[in-house]
């Protein structure tokens, strides 16, 4: 595992990894430069991760993607697998070779693949044996050709990396809807005749779903019924297809892709400091946190410190978007329940409040675009509204409006007993599924789990402060709630620790400000703990101005893993609080 | 008993709507399209009706607020615009969706390129606001604007600014971001001043190394006038 240097230096054997002596023929360690981990044998890769399950304490696969190394010819599934009590990846892989890539699956062991396999599927081609239901994911059904791979160019291609050449000096500009889209790369698959091709349709989608299994003589009709995708209680473009028997919920399967937009492939054209707006746009309602994470990914990579006063700041700022995130979180956990509007609208005043600050501070309140490589772009500014101190204003907000605002939402909906009554028992979920399917987040946490990464695993400068991990032991949306009313609390906290603590001088960057670096070679992943879960990063470099290689484990994409389970057995109304429970959001689930 | 959360609750939405109407009392139904009023309500002390009635009213964009850039240029004594953008390329190349194309020319003489822009577009549908641009130039020639009030009908005629579009007085730019534009002059001062002392340096050593030649000159003339006497005398 991580701890492979238990070897002293005169021992010139081959070190002691329990992996490696366990699988001698199956497992080597990852040799290239910059990378760690192991590489398995694509065949005995079941029988490993089982091991890693069972015996090695691995219980936790946070996340599967592929990497497509077409010099090498090879393509690389990349695993991340976590023990629950807490400490560092366990980083597997295994290769196959470009023309045939088939990998055994592993949703056996560890149910939470079943959505990233069939991600890997869909966008490189590797075909998973023994997937339950291997279909496309983020495109539609009958799309041909595996974006993700390196040969494949994209309507509209213009050049493999950024910055493209024909901007200046002599730029010509023209408008983009006057370009041909397919310009040279129109590639059709061989013998694929338009005129006479009928797309896939759902019906494998339908052919899926569970039947009926209760005869109890009567004939009765199974509806299937599609939610979404444009639904006002999906938070967003999000569909559910769900078969129902009268009001009872037979199975339910999670269609999404409508918000696919390939923001990993534009992050491969894109360059290191250029992808940093783009992360804004994954989990838009918080997009500091994106920030933060991509930030301390490639950190990693180059090693840069960070200054203490720029620490202190993006904790404080990646903590306020925590609560701004809970609070639209429970707005709209209480708008799925037919509370209409007028909790969300309660709690979203505090976080317009918490936008200003992001506003007069990053330019924006939204895509913030707040965080480099070394630190932030721009200080805390002197005054906010042109004309309040910010630190008072700061001090005001987070020492007395936002407790008073997380007490009020708390007086008046924690006990009512509407929310009680439709939210007490519905979709209980046992710690057991909640780590074998891989979620994260309060989800987790809700459901018994004290896994936070910030404790598990802490980054930046997490381990000074001074919170408790939010967790409750029922698992269901109740509890889920619960925990994000603990969690703003214990936000509430470290904010005013760092403000408490925030350095009053100091650099806000590590060096110079540079547009164009070259990140060392190697692979890193780096994970925080977004308000929806645990977010992820995986970045491949090889020396050049792009990542080679740029993957999101996206919470929200996760966490739908199990929807589909908790929704079976109830009514198809608490579909829609389950949902709101789980807290997605579409740019993050489709990227 | 059963419902006392929901009377609770409900006893909280009271309080809000009969808050929503005291402003109408503090401000004596003057209380929208007021900049008092509109100020006293946003702010982390604010009470009262928190929403903004636009276009009416407007909350005033915070100084580091960017939406679209624009270009600036310095008026000169007669008259001409100067711009600050030398068309080095960096906004350009910096962009994440690349929404900047420069037109740069070459001095048909000398064959070197003439530090200005011959001409700057920038699809506005395409800028996602991210202020790289701005960030980056080295000349402080391109700033992102305040104005987010762009609509229009024709998205294809009016959505690609060029440089006369683009082009505003560096008196906008001090107007909109005061502190950003005064921290540049002190960074400016600043250079112009070493540079002034170095110059001075140059100006002095230029004179010193003077001095000593004539003085040189001056000795080099008293021997041979010394000399020249001596013979003389013999």
């Amino acid at each position: 595992m991580a701890e492979q240097q238990a070897a002293a230096p005169e021992q010139s054997a081959v070190e002691e990894d329990p992996l490696i002596a366990r699988f001698p023929d199956a497992v080597v360690a990852d040799e290239r430069k910059g990378y760690e981990g192991y590489v398995v044998k694509t065949d005995k890769l079941l029988e490993v991760a089982r091991a890693l399950r069972d015996d090695f304490g691995y219980d936790y696969l946070s996340s599967v993607t592929g990497v497509d190394y077409i010099e090498d010819g090879k393509l690389e599934i990349v695993y991340h697998a976590y023990q629950i009590e807490g400490g560092t990846a366990l980083n597997f892989k295994v290769q196959m070779d470009r023309a045939e890539p088939v990998a055994p699956s592993l949703v056996p062991v560890y149910p939470g693949a079943d959505f990233q396999e069939r991600e890997v599927y869909d966008m490189y081609g590797v075909h998973f044996d023994g997937h339950p239901d291997l279909r496309r994911i983020l495109m539609w059904e009958g799309f041909a050709g595996y974006p993700m791979r390196k040969d494949w160019q994209e309507a509209y291609f213009e050049e493999e990396t950024k910055p493209f050449a024909n901007r200046w000096p002599g730029g010509e500009v023209h408008r983009t809807e006057a370009l041909n889209p397919f310009n040279k790369n129109v590639k059709y698959p061989r013998g694929f005749d338009p005129d006479s091709w009928v797309p896939e349709t759902d019906a494998a989608l339908y052919a899926g779903l569970d039947n009926l299994t209760n005869g109890d003589g009567l004939k009765t009709d199974e509806l299937v019924v599609n939610l979404g995708p444009q639904h006002p209680s999906t938070h967003g473009v999000f569909r559910m297809v769900v078969k129902l028997d009268g009001e009872d919920i037979v199975d339910l399967k999670p269609v999404m892709g409508y918000l696919h937009r390939n923001h990993e492939k534009i992050g491969e054209r894109n360059t290191w400091i250029q992808n940093m707006p783009y992360t804004d746009r994954l989990d838009y309602i918080s997009s500091m946190s994106n920030n933060l994470g991509y930030a301390l990914t490639v950190e990693k990579l180059t090693g840069v410190e960070i200054p203490e006063r720029a620490e202190y700041i993006r904790i404080l700022m990646v903590e306020l978007t925590r609560i701004c995130n809970h609070m639209w979180s429970i707005g709209f956990l209480l708008n799925d329940l037919g509370a209409f509007q007028t909790p969300a609208l309660y709690a979203i005043k505090e976080r317009e409040l918490i936008l200003d600050f992001f506003e007069a501070t990053a330019g924006s309140r939204m895509m913030c675009n707040y965080m480099r490589f070394g630190g932030i772009a721009r200080d805390i500014p002197e005054l906010i509204m042109r004309d309040e101190n910010t630190l008072d204003f700061l001090s005001d907000l987070i020492n007395e409006r936002l407790p008073r605002a997380i007490d009020e939402l708390d007086g008046y909906l924690t006990n009512n007993e509407l929310l009680r009554s439709r939210c007490i028992g519905v979709s209980v979920m046992s710690p057991e599924m909640a780590i074998a399917y891989s979620t994260a987040g309060p989800l987790l946490r809700a459901s018994g789990v004290p896994y936070d990464v910030r404790r598990a695993e802490p980054y930046s400068i997490y381990d000074r402060f001074d919170f408790d991990v939010c967790t409750r032991s029922e698992g269901d949306v109740y509890a889920r709630y619960l925990v994000r009313i603990d969690e703003m609390r214990q936000s509430v906290r470290i904010c005013q620790q760092a403000l408490r603590d925030l350095p009053l001088e100091g650099e806000i960057f590590t060096g110079k400000p540079q547009y164009n670096i070259r990140v060392p070679a190697g692979e890193a992943y780096g994970r925080i703990e977004n308000p929806k879960g645990e977010l992820g990063f995986y970045i491949v470099s090889t020396r050049t101005h792009n990542p080679y290689r740029y993957h999101i484990r996206a919470p929200s994409f996760i966490n739908l893993n199990v929807l589909g389970e908790l929704c079976k057995g109830h009514k198809i109304a608490d579909a829609v609080v389950i949902l709101g429970s789980i807290d997605i959001v579409l740019g993050e689930t489709d990227r | 008993m059963y419902g006392l959360g929901i009377v609770r609750g409900l006893s909280v939405t009271l309080k809000h709507f009969v808050e929503s109407y005291i402003d109408d009392f503090r401000f004596l139904g003057r209380r929208y399209y007021d900049s008092d009023s509109l100020k006293a309500r946003q702010g982390a002390s604010g009470r009262g009706v928190f929403t903004v009635q636009y276009p009416e009213e407007k909350l005033p964009v915070p100084e580091r607020f960017r939406y679209i850039p624009f270009l600036i240029y310095e008026e000169q004594e007669d008259g001409s615009r100067q711009d600050l953008c030398t068309s080095c390329g960096i906004c350009a190349k910096v962009c994440p969706p690349q929404c900047i194309w420069i037109v740069r020319t070459s001095d048909p003489k000398t064959k070197r390129p003439i530090p200005e822009p011959a001409e700057f577009f920038i699809d506005i549908d395409i800028c996602m606001n991210c202020g790289y641009c701005a960030e980056y130039c080295p000349f402080d020639a391109i700033k992102m604007d305040h104005d987010y009030e762009l609509a229009s009908y024709d998205r294809t005629t009016d959505h690609i600014f060029n440089k006369a579009r683009l082009d505003m007085p560096q008196s906008y730019y001090a107007s909109i971001r005061p502190t950003d534009y005064a921290a540049e002059l002190i960074v400016r001062e600043a250079e112009a001043a070493k540079k002034a002392a170095r110059a001075e340096l140059k100006r002095k050593a230029a004179e010193a190394r003077a001095a000593e030649k004539a003085k040189e000159a001056a000795a080099k003339a008293d021997d041979a006038k010394s000399a020249s006497e001596s013979e003389q005398s013999e």
